[in-house]
């Protein structure tokens, strides 16, 4: 088994008197591509942002290997240099151009040579299709070529985990597949992912592990290709049922 | 109108208009400083800072300006520090404008969503990164309107200078009519040099707005 890189123990998150997460705990793996899925309000980005420590948690810990992220704690910024977030809404910083908003951490916050940088994320926005684009600004991008420059802004920090929050949830359906492509590639390469998605084909193709969430709790999780072919639990097959259509007029 | 009078005085009203526009310019810069410290502190709720800020800010809106140059002026020397007429111009138009330009700065920042520090925090930014290099350059563009319309609030209430003994416009075009009774004249050309500064400073106000509004960042 490969080394634990994540561990997620016994995660308790509320909201004032609303209880979001109750008693999670999840490890995951160098190198393992989790797909988290559930039904809508069940905690799934309020997961990602305690993972991110954007989130006071009222129990449990998370550690990103054996360092413990703890909101408003000193080495937060540290740690975060480590896990790349993709957001549903891009969030890429529209008075920046593209090329600047993601060699800006790495410039500022590791110190790296400016040279360097934007050599890196000229070549990585080359594997996105996006050479050209690096010197406009946000939003002169569609959809798609804005969330695949999140991505590589995510990437040029080099992390050891990334995490996506139905980054293609905002997008036109032919705009998702050259989001989707990207993070393909990216769990061929071997990368540490946590993510989050109703893209049920794609959750199959690319998972290594699928956690379905409801109510703030691991109801299940498995192998995609046993979880989505034959769910344990009614609740999870339940919940596959509404991505599945049926034929409503007789057929001849 | 007698324009041999006007030619004659025009020098008089040039060097008033440099006055204006230098003190002007002084005290509003003092006003976009003391602004920014304002919004950035009540923004990130800085405690004690915060409620002083926010009493500042009350005192500066809810008094004028004549009054709080009469403060400085005949004040502060009470209390042991010397000033001179055009230093308190410039200190009392800055405690006039901080207030109106950190309101006009704290509504830019309020109007980003929380989520774009989010995504600069995760990025590995320390706060005072994320105000620098993402908040605060979106939000002073977007407060740029509200910003010259202040500017140009301000260079208006230079006129009450004169009360402080400053040879600024206004003074002088008193001054004319107490010694010469050339009432006309003098207020004609007290409008125009009024509009020569101000007008210029409106046309690029406007120019800003467009753009802000047609254009956003990246154009
Ligand atoms: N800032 C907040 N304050 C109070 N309640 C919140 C806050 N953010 C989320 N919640 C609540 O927490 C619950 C979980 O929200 P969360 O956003 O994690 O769900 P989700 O699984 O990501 O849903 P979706 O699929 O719709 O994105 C919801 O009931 C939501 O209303
Ligand atoms: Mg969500």
């Amino acid at each position: 088994m490969a080394e634990k890189l994540l561990m997620i123990e016994h995660l308790n998150k509320s909201y004032d008197d609303l209880c979001v997460i109750k008693d999670m705990s999840l490890t995951v793996h160098k190198g393992e591509v989790v797909v988290v899925i559930g039904p809508s309000g069940c905690g799934k980005s309020t997961l990602l942002r305690c993972i991110n420590g954007l989130e006071p948690v009222q129990g449990g810990r998370i550690c990103l290997s054996g360092r413990e992220i703890k909101h408003g704690s000193r080495d937060l910024p540290m740690l975060r240099q480590k896990i790349g977030m993709v957001f549903q809404s891009y969030e890429l910083f529209p008075h920046l151009s593209i090329i600047d908003n993601i060699t800006l951490a790495p410039l500022k916050v590791q110190k790296r040579k400016k040279e360097e940088v934007e050599e890196e994320a000229l070549s990585l926005l080359d594997r996105v299709g996006l050479k050209d684009k690096a010197r406009q600004y946000p939003r002169q991008l569609s959809g798609g070529q804005k969330q695949r420059a999140a991505i590589v802004r995510a990437l040029c920090m080099h992390p050891e985990v990334m995490l996506f929050d139905e980054v293609t949830a905002a997008l036109d359906p032919e705009m998702v597949r050259e989001v989707l492509d990207v993070m393909l590639r990216l769990a061929q390469q071997g990368r540490t992912m946590i993510i989050v998605t109703h893209e049920m084909q794609f959750a199959k193709a690319v998972a290594d592990r699928v956690i379905f969430v409801d109510n703030g709790e691991i109801i299940e999780e498995g192998k995609p290709a046993e979880f989505f072919k034959a769910p344990k639990t009614k609740r999870a097959a339940r919940f596959l049922n509404i991505f599945e259509f049926s034929p409503v007029k007789a057929q001849n | 109108m007698n324009i041999e009078y006007m030619l004659k005085y025009l020098p008089l009203y040039e060097k008033a208009a440099v006055l204006t526009v230098t003190i002007g310019a002084e005290g509003i810069l003092i006003a976009a400083a003391v602004g920014l410290l304002c919004a950035v502190v009540q923004y990130n709720r800085v405690p004690v800072l915060r409620q002083i800020a926010a009493v500042y800010i009350e005192l500066s809106r809810n008094t004028p300006l004549l009054i709080q140059l009469f403060f400085i002026y005949y004040g502060l020397p009470k209390i042991g520090i010397s000033t001179n007429p055009s230093v308190c111009g410039a200190v009392g138009l800055g405690f006039l404008g901080g207030s109106y330009m950190a309101e006009a700065i704290r509504s830019g920042l309020e109007s980003i969503e929380p989520i774009q520090s989010e995504s600069a925090l995760s990025l590995g930014l320390k706060p005072y990164q994320v105000m620098r290099y993402i908040i605060l350059p979106q939000a002073v563009s977007i407060s740029m309107p509200a910003f010259m319309a202040n500017i140009i609030f301000l260079l208006k209430e230079t006129s009450v200078f004169s009360a402080i003994s400053l040879m600024d416009l206004m003074f002088t075009a008193k001054d004319l009519i107490g010694l010469y009774y050339k009432t006309t004249e003098s207020l004609f050309l007290l409008v125009i040099f009024y509009l020569i500064i101000l007008l210029p400073v409106s046309l690029l106000g406007r120019l800003v707005e467009r753009r802000l509004r047609y254009a956003g960042f990246g154009s």
